[in-house]
């Protein structure tokens, strides 16, 4: 049970991450639904209102909503609250704009992996993610100190 | 043209086609890397290859100082603006380019922003469009070009979902409350998919407005592009044409008590809140939709401590002031802002909490982006709470069982 789990994914954004998964089966607007000054999410009819995705690796289906969300997610990065790594079950091309203008513009790597559906739900929140440039998740037990924490 | 090559594949694309116009969305002042990005393309002299207009933006350009904005703000909002001007792109400031300029034409290969005029230019013309996020869109617009694949296809275009809507009582689909509603549970429903609607075949063909809420809903609550009704969307003449001759991969059955529950979860207040806030304009009001308002608010005023915005474009409310509707408007007590909007511009003033709209965009992002509570309702219902000074709800054949 505490032995790590490997997910090969498809590195759509490719580049190295480790944080702390926050998971869900709702998928988010960036636009909208996330502060980009403060990186907590703001989307009232999410399940994650009041988080905050600054380092963490953001476990969803895709995303939803505006076509604001790419400049959103580049806003957060810009201003250092942004996430760590996005892990999909569909291919959202919304969310990897977001992530190819932070490379392209900023310099910076926040890599985006799909993976199967049924691989996306094994992720639980608070578990630690490792993603690997070729897509490959390495997920791990909850860390102890962090368990339960938003 | 790199940022466009590295994205393309994400929509399963291996090469690029011409576009013949565009319509930028990254105008929203989010922050100050999108303004370095598109002041660095203007300084650097890149023009728009085809003709390209521009979404609802942060500042009403003619008129901010009324509004109270920070100053720096408004300059930047304004420099934004400016910079995609300079590429060449049309100071429209809109988010229904198909309202205020001349829309595109059925298959009409397009590059579009802005979730709303995606799904309708798709659904409601006909036109072909992916959903181009923020600094995409001058991608295309710049090269002139989008990644080949997706709904830029043929295949790609056809339903893979069926929504069945069993039957509904009398006069319900007449509502100005039902077509968003609809579209707010379709994109709950489709996600990303491409979905057909069934059932609606005998409803009154809805008007463009009314398409435009459910399209717009659909795109808020779902991530979709495209969708489909049968026998009132172009491509969806039959159930058969829309499927494309083959079986849906899946089929949902609505009835009357789903599209309530997703009525309801539009209101997110408690609709005994006093009332602040009344809201019209997600997306940006047609001249059709403000003759509307002012037939309902002709000789009538809202009560004192409620803030009614109308939101629109420069071209119609141009066209209000010309006409008299504007006056119509504004002595009911609604400030009538062109360019922008509320949830894109600072525009609510401080110690507002309850919102009520007829618009499932604003009642969706209102409570996130404003920190109200939101409460929706019928254009009728909306503006009849206005004069009451609290919520009023008619529910006419929502109720029926």
């Amino acid at each position: 049970m505490d032995e790590p789990l490997t997910i090969r994914g498809t590195s759509l954004v490719p580049g190295t991450a480790d944080g702390l998964a926050l998971a869900s089966d709702v998928p988010i607007s960036f636009w909208g639904g996330v502060d980009p000054d403060r990186g907590t999410v703001i989307d009232q009819r999410h399940p994650w209102v009041g988080e905050r995705i600054s380092g963490r690796v953001l476990v969803l289906p895709q995303g939803r909503g505006s076509c604001s969300a790419s400049g959103v997610f580049l806003e957060s990065v810009a201003n250092g609250v942004g996430p760590s790594a996005v892990v999909v079950s569909s291919p959202d091309p919304v969310i990897g704009l977001g992530a190819v203008l932070v490379d392209e513009l900023l310099g910076r790597q926040v890599p985006v992996v799909l993976v199967a559906e049924a691989d996306r739900i094994r992720i639980r929140t608070g578990q630690r993610v490792a993603v690997e440039p070729d897509g490959t998740l390495t997920v791990g037990p909850p860390a102890r100190d962090v368990a339960g924490s938003g | 043209m790199r940022i466009l090559t590295r994205v393309a594949p994400f929509y399963g694309a291996t090469s690029l086609i011409p576009v013949t116009r565009a319509h930028i969305d990254g105008i929203v002042l989010e922050g100050n890397a999108g303004l370095a990005f598109a002041e660095r393309l203007a300084n650097l002299g890149a023009r728009v290859r085809v003709p390209t207009s521009l979404n609802v933006g942060s500042l009403d350009r003619s008129d901010w100082q009324r509004h109270g904005m920070d100053p720096d703000y408004a300059d930047r909002a304004y420099r934004l603006g400016q910079a995609y001007v300079r590429m060449g792109a049309v100071p429209s400031f809109t988010c229904v380019p198909y309202q205020v300029l001349d829309p595109p034409a059925f298959g009409e290969q397009i590059a579009w922003s802005e979730s709303n005029a995606v799904a309708y230019a798709n659904s409601v013309l006909g036109a072909r469009t992916n959903r181009y996020g923020d600094y995409l869109d001058v991608c295309c617009a710049i090269a002139g070009r989008a990644p080949a694949a997706g709904l830029h296809l043929d295949e790609p275009r056809l339903a893979t979902l069926r929504i069945d809507i069993g039957p509904l009582p009398p006069g319900l689909a007449e509502r100005s409350d039902f077509w968003p509603v609809l579209g707010y549970l379709v994109g709950t429903l489709a996600g990303d998919r491409v979905p057909v609607v069934t059932g609606l075949e005998d409803a009154p063909r809805p008007d463009d407005d009314a398409l435009k809420a459910m399209t717009a809903a659909s795109a808020t609550s779902g991530a979709v592009a495209l969708l489909h009704v049968v026998g009132h969307t172009p491509e969806a003449p039959t159930l058969a044409a829309a499927l494309g001759g083959r079986r849906p991969a899946e089929t949902r059955s609505v009835s009357l008590r789903d599209l309530r529950d997703a009525r309801a979860e539009l209101s997110s207040a408690d609709p005994d809140s006093p009332l602040d806030l009344v809201a019209f304009g997600s997306p940006h009001c047609s001249l059709r939709e403000c003759r509307t308002l002012a037939g309902l608010m002709s000789g009538r005023r809202a009560a004192t401590g409620v803030d009614v915005y109308v939101t629109t474009s420069r071209a119609v409310r141009e066209l209000l002031a010309r006409d008299g509707t504007l006056a119509t408007l504004e002595a009911f007590g609604a400030t009538v802002t062109a360019d922008t909007c509320i949830v894109v511009a600072p525009l609510v003033r401080p110690g507002v909490r309850t919102l009520m709209t007829n618009s499932a965009k604003y009642a969706h992002y209102g409570p996130g982006i404003l920190n109200v509570g939101a409460i929706f309702g019928s254009t009728e219902a909306c503006v009849e709470s206005a004069v009451a000074g609290r919520v009023v709800l008619e529910e006419g054949p929502w109720t029926s069982r």
